[in-house]
């Protein structure tokens, strides 16, 4: 894995180039074909008592790239990741008795297996693991232990292996040297041996990605990755969003902040209302008046966050934002 | 002076008496469940009960002692069955009233007039029926020995050979318990007592290891239940609820995730009833309190010893506040 | 210095209850009819005891039997009191004969034809050495041969009448316990607590109004008031000097739920501290008993009933109908939304724990007036009973735990019609833990409760 994280995202890695290639001649559609979907959902609907909070009916995730899943607060983002990593249960899951039609029954794929139904647990066994929106580090176990958590097959997480030492230390020196590896990478090593509830909210949501990685999963989810954490970290935490990119991870992050989006996703998918209204690279969705409409109709202040962010390329797109919405006005 | 003297040798007595070392293993069990994976086993009296009764009848009915101590674990096994198989998957509360009702409907079926040909019924089953096989393994002898200020039979039901075997278990207990948590397989269980989603989120089988956590400790409940009916008598209303409680403030004052914790609360758990009800039959003159009453008062003064040791000191005599068992914020 | 002020508050409390019952509890003693209580036996190096409990076919306790023992050097009677229990020391161990005086049990019921009478038992020095002579129902002729009832193990049998009898004490179980569970389920829904010291708030009701009444010779309605003031008086300054403090401290619910088993432990045997293990009435005179078709209750059971309903109604309208009682569940729903939309939580909290203690105790007082006494484990042995109801229900749903409480009550007697007294509450939780397996969330509760 590489350890140089890019500092600034402008810098456009080989990486990045290829992966917005891939999707380059993909219409800008909602529910689209992709080339190499990695993961596809069908008909995925949650209703809580009389209220449809998800109503996808078909959304693909290409390989190897980093989508965005953007929204308005309420558009059902979050509800959407727990369904499709198995947190919850659609309601239009099929049923033995008395659920939908064949035809209309929720089903996802993920890497050519079915993933519906299955549960968190085996969701993340097939190499699709999380993070979650309010960080869960385990805080009363050291951060090298919550790193060491995250690998798989461990032997040692059999309880007749486990009463035998020796049984199970020489993985247990791979993924401890694995896991130093990874802190080191993300800027933790020194904090390895202190308990994980005394990280401050950024290095939480560090570790809890630097854990997912321990399972060297094909696609990583995270779920508002930037949420509460202090701006200084928030860019090295972009860099590190592109970086597991590079090194060739599936990455589908939730995300409400807009310009967060646009530095770094090759493709963006938004959301609101339940439904996917719009999806597109991330240079054009943002024109689409189903966005403008959905979105950024209910925020007008949209923070435009530190102009050192922006490139000149976003920053005349923002322009030409603030143009169609006064035109709307 | 007198009064001391026989206060201290009261509880120099019970330090090493079989009863403590069952309440100590009943506790150790106790801490797989809530200490170790955060658990709310509020039937562990229940398992006792089921592993006693289990023994007991098998002994009566012939069998050799070996295949009554397996019986006994299997039919905790089965218990623990039962109650984690609806349970684990809900909140922990329900755990909590589900552990809690079946520990009493097993008392309440064991003193079961219907009963009274297996079980005894209500006056249970005096311990020369199934002591037999237990007192002839002895290689003890038949002599007296006296070792320290303990002064007891070799072999006769409350002597060396009862205490000996007693304390062994909890030696053998110990060192298996210090044994599986070092391992992957505790770091799991830790974990789900920490936040089980982020456990599940890692592609663990959270409800198989809850599964198996409930078992243990459940199966080492019954093993209390043996070496508690064993220089005793058995009976249904000795393992109540009180038993429960008794049992989770011995773990709570030792120190819950710790090793030796519930081994030491156990110990001092009877120290202190003894101290306050010897402290008081000697201070306090009899016509305020008599014998009967200062038994009561020590046991009113172990309901504030919990109430305060969790309040004040919820990790307990041997627990690091850093890393606390159960929620504290 | 908060350390210290707690420690002596809750020390001040447990003094105060102790006080509170002390005035009463030496009286008290001299009050209860001595040979009627047994005399409590307590073992040591050089005694042992026998003894037993005798129960009427019903499930209530055998009162004033007579026991012949003889052995060693003993020859002695030994008469079951108010709890049914019996038991006599013995300092020699040994063989005993005992034999029961089959003149002295009640008409309607016999001992059973397989009991051994004398019978022999073995006993011991420093223990209890137990022994039960089972009476089942019967008659007795005038020449002494006695007629057992045939379905002796069912109690007297199905009969559409015996359904009716056991279906009214169900309502009446279920409305009693109602009062006590709807507190329990409200303190759950504020705080998120499941307070394991609810059931003693109930014996104290009871044993309060035994005070008042008995022993103090209050008149029963004025004693029953003052006993559920004072009931509501503790709620109050639990909360104001424990609980609020502790959630303060931020101690998480697991912990205050195990402070509140310690302080159940304490209060147990508080009451038992003074009050012994015996069981007190607090109205001693014989009920009148009223006949309603086939189904005869006594006038106490259906003024009881009556004041249940009446008070089961007003704090359904308040939680519906008045302000306070939708902040109450507004706190239940979320708190900090509450807090956030003006409501002062800890007032509406403080609130529950009074209104949740009273209701506690008013059920103490019933009960007690209603079943044969109150004793130390009274509410020990109805707080299971009420967390069956409020699981049952749905948690922190009070109109779920009365729903759940009149299923457990109405289960619990019914239960009598098929098996011995002993799994009547078995099957309640037999009951709950298969409702759970079909629908965790209760019969009331919403699904994204479980989470």
């Amino acid at each position: 894995m590489s350890s140089d994280v890019p500092t600034t995202t402008s810098t456009i890695t080989a990486a990045g180039a290829a992966a917005k290639a891939s999707v380059a001649g993909v219409s800008p559609t909602p529910g689209v074909a992709k080339p190499d979907p990695i993961l596809t959902v069908d008909h995925v609907t949650r209703r809580f008592g009389g209220m449809t909070a998800v109503d996808v009916q078909h959304l693909e995730v290409q390989r190897g790239i980093i989508t965005a899943l953007i929204g308005p607060n309420g558009a059902g983002k979050t509800t959407f990741f727990n369904l499709i990593t198995g947190f919850d249960k659609p309601s239009s899951a099929p049923k033995l008795i008395g659920g939908p039609k064949a035809g209309e029954a929720a089903k996802s794929s993920f890497n050519g297996n079915e993933v519906g139904n299955i549960g968190a647990t085996k969701v993340a066994k097939k190499g699709m693991v999380r993070t979650f929106q309010l960080t869960k580090a385990l805080s009363k176990l050291t951060v090298l232990e919550n790193m060491r958590l995250g690998a798989k097959d461990q032997p040692g997480e059999n309880l007749l292996v486990a009463i035998v030492k020796p049984l199970w230390a020489k993985r247990e020196a791979e993924i401890t040297a694995k896991a130093e590896e990874l802190l080191a990478r993300f800027k933790l090593l020194e904090k390895k041996d202190d308990m994980a509830g005394s990280l401050s909210g950024g290095q939480k949501k560090l570790l809890e990605m630097a854990r997912a990685l321990m399972s060297d999963p094909v696609m990583i989810m995270l779920d508002e990755p930037m949420a509460g954490v202090n701006p200084a970290l928030t860019q090295s935490l972009l860099g590190h969003i592109q970086a597991l990119r590079d090194d060739g991870m599936t990455v589908l992050f939730v995300e409400h902040d807009m310009h967060m989006v646009r530095h770094i996703s090759d493709w963006v998918v938004v959301m609101a209302e339940g439904k996917v209204v719009a999806e597109g690279p991330s240079g054009t969705v943002m024109d689409d008046p189903a966005v403008i409409d959905a979105y950024l109709g209910a925020h007008h202040n949209t923070d435009l966050g530190d102009d050192s962010l922006l490139t000149d390329e976003v920053a005349e797109e923002l322009a030409a934002e603030v143009t169609a919405e006064e035109g709307k006005a | 002076m007198d009064q001391f003297l026989t206060t201290l040798t009261s509880i120099l007595n019970s330090a090493i008496s079989p009863q403590t070392a069952a309440l100590a293993i009943a506790a150790i069990g106790l801490n797989i469940h809530f200490g170790y994976t955060g658990l709310l086993n509020f039937g562990q009296a229940g398992f006792m009960l089921i592993g006693a009764y289990a023994f007991a009848i098998s002994i009566i009915g012939g069998l050799p002692i070996v295949l009554a101590v397996l019986i006994a674990l299997v039919a905790a096994t089965i218990f623990a069955l039962i109650l984690g198989i609806p349970t684990l998957k809900l909140r922990g509360d329900y755990l909590a009233i589900v552990t809690l009702s079946a520990a009493e409907i097993v008392r309440m079926v064991g003193r079961s007039s219907l009963l009274t040909n297996v079980t005894g019924g209500s006056n249970g089953i005096t311990g020369n029926e199934y002591r037999g096989p237990f007192t002839d393994l002895s290689f003890f002898g038949d002599g007296h020995i006296d070792f320290g200020p303990w002064s007891y039979d070799a072999t006769g039901s409350n002597g060396w050979w009862f205490i000996a075997t007693a304390w062994l278990v909890v030696a053998l207990l110990c060192l298996f318990v210090w044994a599986i948590m070092r391992s992957p397989w505790g770091r799991v269980l830790r974990g789900i007592r920490e936040d089980e989603d982020a456990v599940r989120a890692l592609g663990k089988n959270v409800y198989s290891y809850k599964m198996q956590a409930l078992i243990l400790g459940g199966v080492i409940g019954a093993i209390a239940g043996i070496v508690y009916i064993l220089p005793a008598s058995l009976q249904a209303d000795s393992m109540g609820r009180s038993m429960t409680y008794f049992i989770f403030t011995a773990l709570l004052l030792g120190g819950a995730a710790t090793v030796f914790g519930p081994v030491l609360g156990a110990i001092v758990f009877f120290a202190i009833r003894l101290f306050v009800q010897g402290v008081a039959g000697q201070f306090v003159p009899s016509n305020i309190m008599n014998g009967q009453q200062t038994e009561q008062f020590a046991w009113i003064v172990i309901g504030i010893t919990l109430m305060l040791v969790v309040i004040f000191r919820p990790q307990g005599i041997l627990g690091n506040k850093k890393e606390l068992s159960f929620d504290v914020k | 210095m908060r350390v210290w002020r707690l420690i002596a508050t809750i020390m001040l409390i447990l003094t105060g209850v102790i006080l509170a019952l002390s005035l009463g509890a030496s009286p008290a003693q001299a009050a209860t009819a001595p040979p009627l209580t047994a005399a409590p036996c307590a073992t040591d190096d050089a005694t042992g005891c026998l003894q037993g409990t005798i129960k009427l076919p019903n499930g209530d306790p055998a009162v004033g039997i007579e026991l012949a023992i003889t052995g060693a050097d003993l020859d002695t009677v030994a008469v079951t009191g108010d709890d049914g229990k019996w038991s006599q020391a013995i300092t020699v161990a040994g063989p005993y004969t005992i034999e029961l005086d089959t003149s002295t049990i009640p008409d309607g019921a016999v001992l059973d034809s397989n009991a051994k009478n004398p019978a022999t038992v073995t006993g011991a020095l420093n223990k209890n050495t137990g022994y039960i002579f089972k009476i089942v129902g019967g008659t007795t002729a005038d020449d002494g041969t006695t007629t057992q009832t045939p379905t002796a193990a069912a109690g007297t049998g199905i009969t559409f009448d015996r359904f009716l009898q056991q279906l009214v004490s169900g309502i009446r179980l279920g409305l009693l316990l109602a009062l006590a569970a709807v507190g329990l389920s409200l303190i759950f829904g504020t705080t998120g607590l499941s307070n394991f010291a609810h059931g003693e708030q109930v014996t104290l009701g009871g044993l309060l109004a035994y005070l008042f009444a008995n022993v103090l010779g209050l008149n029963l309605i004025l004693a029953a008031i003052i006993s559920v003031v004072i009931c509501a008086a503790t709620g109050y300054f639990q909360d104001a000097l424990i609980w609020k403090p502790l959630r303060r401290r931020g101690l998480g619910t697991t912990q205050l739920m195990i402070v509140t088993i310690g302080l159940s432990i304490a209060l147990q045997y508080a009451f038992q501290y003074f009050l012994g293990a015996s069981t007190v009435r607090i109205d001693q005179a014989n009920p009148v008993t009223v006949a309603l078709g086939p189904v005869t209750l006594s006038a106490q059971s259906l003024i009881s009933m009556g004041i249940a309903v009446v008070i089961i109604a007003l704090v359904g309208f308040v939680l519906v109908k008045t302000r306070i009682g939708r902040a109450t569940r507004a706190v239940s729903d979320n708190p900090s939304l509450a807090a956030a939309s003006g409501i002062d939580v800890d007032r509406i909290i403080r609130l529950v724990w009074t209104s949740a203690a009273a209701l506690a105790g008013l059920s103490g007082v019933l009960l007690g007036l209603v079943l044969n006494g109150v004793n130390w484990q009274t509410g020990l042995q109805l707080l299971l009973l009420m967390f069956a109801a409020i699981t049952l229900g749905g948690l922190g749903t009070a109109f779920g735990a009365l729903a759940g409480a009149m299923i457990i009550g109405l289960v619990v007697e019914l239960t009598n019609l098929v098996l011995p007294g002993d799994f009547k509450y078995a099957t309640a939780l037999v009951i709950l833990i298969l409702v759970l397996l079909v629908r965790p969330q209760g019969i009331f509760g919403r699904r994204e409760r479980i989470g």
